[in-house]
Parts: structure tokens; sequence; C-alpha cells
């Protein structure tokens, strides 16, 4: 059984109740002084005696999602029982030397299997890459006319990647508003503002002489992009990394998501500042996983755990693969018309469909095909460019 | 009044709550402080509120919120129509009483929030289903949660007599702001297991034969388990085992056309009702009972 941390006798609860805020604000939890008086306050409305009240009291005070309602219990235990203090402080110099704190926190949740990628870091693969690639770039002199034609197999240096996030943002752009259903004041519009009707009238001794108008004013989509890592996608993979990301920092509602044979979140990873790094890393954590494509039950991942927080109607969800399935295409079909019925608009965009005389005879794209808005290729940048259009219509 | 003498008062009320929920809930009556509840559909969120107003004896005052709510449908709005009638009525000769006048009680329309904080006793206000209202709303209520008052320009300030006490239902529509998440309590609901679904069952239908509430309760959760679309929650459970009795079945084995036909309370959809077959549903009854 659990014996609980020795204190210092000096130190007061409050000055541990500090202590305690700020361990959950070292791991991820976001609290302050507020929260610690709060806890203080707390404590004086239960049996501040009984560790299981204290700590039921405390999770309803501090946790505020159910990610860190899941997590509390243990940094519970950590602060209060019997590893106590001491343990505590190595720990916390132990993270502090990890170098890259900004997705280790998002990460943590994704059940282990990513961790080896906090360590890892891009520069030496980066190297590597980018010798291979400029052995294969032959087309050093005439690429100025032909770049934009090539096929994105061939696109890996740093500033081709540049431009595939400058196409992206202008994507995100051109797709970033959708009228919405709440009214708003404006000079024309369906429907008489009566508020301001009113109030206008006031200057002509009641007469509602000045017409007011309300209407439904352009709402933000939400972009939700999915991106296939899978072996047959890995020589696409540099580039749609970059496209995403380009996506992503427009918009900071957007979110973005990996898969090959399981599905891992990576929208924290994306927001890095350093695209070169983001994308390295992002690379590397494509390439940690390896093995066939399972896109079905990816999908159907996604519905069951993250589509209800960020698919609705106001959706765009952007599927980025080559229909190459391991999974019987069934299940391919059954998520797409679940995630469908969220009310979201579905674009495939593959990379096959460039090449001359494509079928989409893979059966897993056959089986998706009816329930796609917009099916597009996507094997060089002026093909993504080209999406411009088709993305603002929707 | 401790946070267990809360859990059996509701107990009492017809309302089994968890221990974590009661700490929360208790927390939140102390500390005046909202409470947010998350959770999947149908674990009893809603139930909660009423269950509490029911208990303090005061009034439950409902916000179900949905895309577009706005501040003239939350807070509250003049009633153009009859201010428009009454200047008219005055005619030519009116003078500046007539502004006086339109601004008044009697031509403000109240809506949920306002009549919240107006309320003479701290009444129970629940904010249903906030995440399918847009951001901007929630920031209106981020002022209204912190400060509990509205200003109205025409009438002044209105601040509330008692604090009442807010509860914030969400099922993951969309994700919370985290200055709303900071400003209140948290709770997440979860399905009930085994003996509190019992407990459940026991206190909202207490005639049930003690049999028939075991399986009842065992295939509930049993299909939780299951592959489904939209998973039975309390409700749905309740109201199955109101179907049943009213049939008159006595043991789920007995009859399984019937009990295969009564699975729509618990089964929502088209494709989950395909997922069931009549062997499925025989298999979960007999590893239930």
């Amino acid at each position: 059984m659990m014996q609980p941390s020795r204190f210092p006798t000096r130190e007061t609860i409050a000055g541990r109740m500090s202590g305690f805020i700020a361990h959950l604000r070292e791991n991820g939890i976001v609290a302050g002084p507020p929260e610690t008086g709060l806890a203080l306050e707390a404590l004086s409305n239960i049996d501040a005696v009984d560790t299981n009240q204290v700590r039921m009291a405390l999770k309803a005070v501090c946790a505020s999602d159910f990610d860190q309602r899941s997590r509390f219990d243990d940094l519970f235990n950590a602060y209060w029982m019997n590893k106590g203090l001491v343990r505590q402080r190595q720990q916390k110099t132990e993270e502090k030397l990890r170098p890259q704190p900004l997705h280790t926190s998002h990460l943590a949740s994704q059940e282990g299997s990513t961790d080896g990628s906090g360590e890892a870091d891009a520069p030496d693969d980066d190297g590597d890459g980018e010798a291979e690639m400029s052995g294969e770039g032959k087309l050093v002199g005439s690429r100025v006319t032909n770049f934009a034609k090539t096929d994105l197999r061939t696109l890996m240096t740093p500033e081709d990647l540049a431009r595939a996030e400058a196409v992206a943002e202008r994507l995100a752009k051109a797709m970033s508003d959708r009228r919405s259903r709440r009214r708003r004041a404006a000079k024309r519009g369906e429907k008489l503002d009566l508020r301001r009707v009113a109030r206008h009238s006031v200057a002509h001794g009641g007469e509602p002489i000045e017409l007011l108008y309300k209407r439904r004013p352009d709402r933000p989509v939400r972009l939700v992009a999915l991106l296939d890592v899978s072996g047959s996608m890995t020589v696409y993979a540099r580039v749609f990394l970059a496209f995403l990301k380009g996506l992503i920092s427009t918009d900071a509602h957007a979110s973005a998501y990996l898969f090959h044979t399981r599905l891992v979140c990576i929208s924290d990873a994306l927001r890095d500042h350093d695209s070169l790094r983001a994308v390295g890393r992002m690379s590397l954590m494509a390439e940690g996983f390896g093995g066939g494509t399972r896109i079905g039950s990816n999908l159907a991942t996604f519905c069951n755990q993250y589509a209800g927080q960020s698919v609705n109607s106001r959706s765009v969800v952007l599927i980025l693969s080559d229909g190459y399935d391991t999974d019987p295409p069934e299940i391919i079909a059954r998520s797409l018309a679940r995630l469908k019925r969220r009310g979201c608009r579905i674009i495939w965009l593959n990379p096959l469909k460039g090449w001359k005389d494509y079928e989409p005879v893979a059966r897993g794209m056959a089986a998706a095909l009816p329930h796609i808005d917009l099916f597009r290729p996507a094997n060089t940048l002026e093909s993504l460019a080209a999406l411009e259009p088709d993305l603002a219509g929707l | 009044m401790t946070w267990k003498d809360l859990q059996s008062d509701l107990f009492e009320g017809g309302y089994v709550a968890s221990d974590d929920l009661a700490m929360a809930l208790h927390l939140a009556v102390a500390l005046g402080k909202p409470l947010l509840l998350e959770g999947a559909a149908g674990v009893g969120k809603t139930e909660l509120a009423k269950s509490l107003a029911a208990l303090q004896d005061t009034k439950l005052i409902r916000l179900q919120c949905y895309e577009g709510l706005d501040a003239s449908s939350a807070i509250y709005e003049w009633n153009y129509q009859r201010q428009l009638l009454a200047i008219r009525a005055k005619g030519e000769n009116a003078g500046d009483d007539i502004e006086e006048q339109i601004f008044s009680e009697k031509f403000l329309l109240q809506r949920p929030l306002l009549q919240a904080i107006r309320e003479e006793k701290s009444p129970v206000l629940l904010i249903d289903e906030v995440d399918r209202a847009d951001e901007e709303f929630e920031a209106y209520l981020l002022e209204l949660l912190s400060d509990f008052q509205v200003t109205i320009p025409e009438l002044g300030t209105v601040t509330a007599k008692a604090h009442p006490h807010v509860i914030l239902t969400a099922n993951g529509t969309r994700d919370l702001s985290d200055a709303l998440r900071r400003r209140c309590l948290y709770a997440y609901v979860d399905y009930p297991d085994r003996t509190t679904e019992l407990a459940i069952l026991e206190k909202r239908r207490p005639g049930l034969n003690a049999r028939l509430a075991e399986q009842i309760v065992g295939v509930v959760q049993a299909l939780r388990k299951e592959d489904l679309e939209k998973k039975p929650g309390i409700a749905e459970m309740l109201d199955w085992a109101a179907a049943l009795s009213g049939l008159g079945v006595n043991d789920l084995a007995d009859d399984p056309g019937q009990v295969q036909a009564t699975l729509v309370c618990l089964l929502k959809t088209q494709s989950d009702i395909a997922s069931v077959p009549i062997e499925v549903q025989q298999r979960l009854v007999g590893k239930a009972a």
C-alpha cells in the first residue's frame, strides 16, 4: 500500500498545494494560482484527511477534459503518495533534458509506439534524403521550367517543399469560408433586422423608414487531412507532409492525421515553427511504422475516436492515399458512409490518378468512390494547385 | 452537507451518482462554480441537473444550445412589434415618456440566461449541449459565468440576486475553449458498471422481477461492448425494461422473437439493428443469465 509523501514540516498546506499545481503544470495540465485557491477552498469543504476524497475533489477542480482526467490519478500519486517529491524532481530534470517537449505531451496519449520519435531528430535523415535526391534529381538545369510538372516523387529539396507549402496555403484560403446559419447585421440581406429598425425609427418619431437587414455571414470551414504513409506512398510522403503543414499553419482549426497500419494525430507536431524539422520528424514517424496499409480500419478508428470532435457539417475531410488497402473494401465503404453522415465533404486525392490511363481498379478505391465528393489527381504540384477552383466551390 | 449526504439524497431522489460525480457536484454547489459534464449521449448528464433542482426544491431553467444560438435568444430581446405598436398608438402627441414606456419590463422578453439571474432563490441553470453553440456564444457565456450579471443598455445592469447553480453538458461535437473549461469544475460521466446500472434500474422500475433485471442489465452491458454506431445509454435501457415489462416478459430466453422485436428500444440505427440478429441476441441473453 502506498504511503503519503513526507514533506518538510515547515511547509504549509498552501505551499504544498501550489507545489502540486506546479507539478500538474509541468505535466501539461493548464493550472495556476486560481486553481490553487480553488483547490484549497475545495479541501475545506470535504474531509481533507481522507485521501480518496481529496483525490476526487482535486480531480474535479484541476482536470478539465477527458484526457487530463485519465492521467490525473498517476500525477496525484506521483506527488502525494510515497514516491513523493524527491523522485518527482528527478523526473523533472530528465524531462527538461529531453529535446522536443513540443509534441511529447501530445504523443504521450497516443499509446506508446511512437515513443522513440521524440528523441530522434531530423538532421541526419535529412542529410541522407537530400544526398540521395540530389543524385537522382538530374534535371537541375531544366527544372526551372519543368518544375511544376515533375511528378512529386522527384521533388524533395527544401525549396520544393516550401513551394508545396505555399500551394497548400493558397488552397486552405480558397476553401476557408462557408456560409453560416446565424444572421448578422448587413446592408442587404434576406431578413429584416427588427432590433435595429426599431432603434433607427426613434429618429423619425417611430416611423420605420430606414429598413435594415440581416444575412448569413461566411463561416470558416474546418479542414481535416488524413495522409496515407504506407509503403506504396512513401515516395510522395515528404511533399504531402509539407503540403499538410501548409494547410495546418494557415488554419488554427485544421487537424491532420497519418495512417498506415495505425492512425496518429500529427497536428501538434506540424505546428512546429521550423518546417523542415517538422517534415523531417513526421517522415521519421511515418517510416517508423512501415508495413502495409489498412485504410478501412484506420478510417473506422478515425470515425470512432476523432470524428466526434473534429468533423461536423462545416468540415472538409481530405484523404491523400492511393487506395491500395489490405482490409476488405467493405470496411472503407462503411467508414466513409459513416463519416459522410456527419455532413462533411470528402475529398480524395490520389497520386496515381495523375498517371496516364489510370482506372480506380484498386478494390478499396472502387468501394470508396460512391462516398466521395471530389476525386482528384495529386501527383504534381500543378495538379495540387489546380484544385483551387474546385475547393472554393465546395 | 457532505458529499456523501448529497450522494444519498440524490439516490433517494432516484439518481444514482458515482463517487466522482457526487464529489464534483458537491464542490460545484459549495464553491459556487459551474460544473461541466462530459460523456456519451444517454448517460444521465441532463438528468443530474433535474435531480439537483428537485433536491433543492428550486426551479430548473434550461437553455438548449444549437448552432446559430445568439444573445437575443439566450439572454434577452425587446418585443419590437409591441414597441412599434405602442408608438403608433400614442400617435402624434407622443412625448418623452414614450421612450421610457417602451423600454420597460412590459416590453422585455426574458430568455433563459436573464431569467436565471433574476430568480429570487438560486435556480439550477442547465446549459445543455454547450458544444453545439458557436464560439461567439461561448464568449457571452464566459462573461455571464464570471460575474453573473447582464447589462441591458436601456435598463441598466441586472445583477444576480442569488447565484444560480450552473451545469453545462457537452458530448464532444466540438472542442470547448480552454477558458471555458478552466472556469468550470469538470466531471466525466461514463456508462455505469453492472452494479450501478442494476441499482438505477431497481430505483426507476421498482416492481421489476429481479432475474429479468439481471438479464436486462447483462444484455445492455454486453451490447455496449459490441461494435455499434450508437451505444445504448441508460435512458434506452430503461425504455427497454419498460417495454419488456409492459409486454409481460418474465425471462428473456422465453420468447426470442418478441425480445428481438423490442430491441428497437436499444438500437437506433438500421445498421446496428442489422448487426444484432436474433442469434447474436440469444447469445448475449445466454451469457447474461
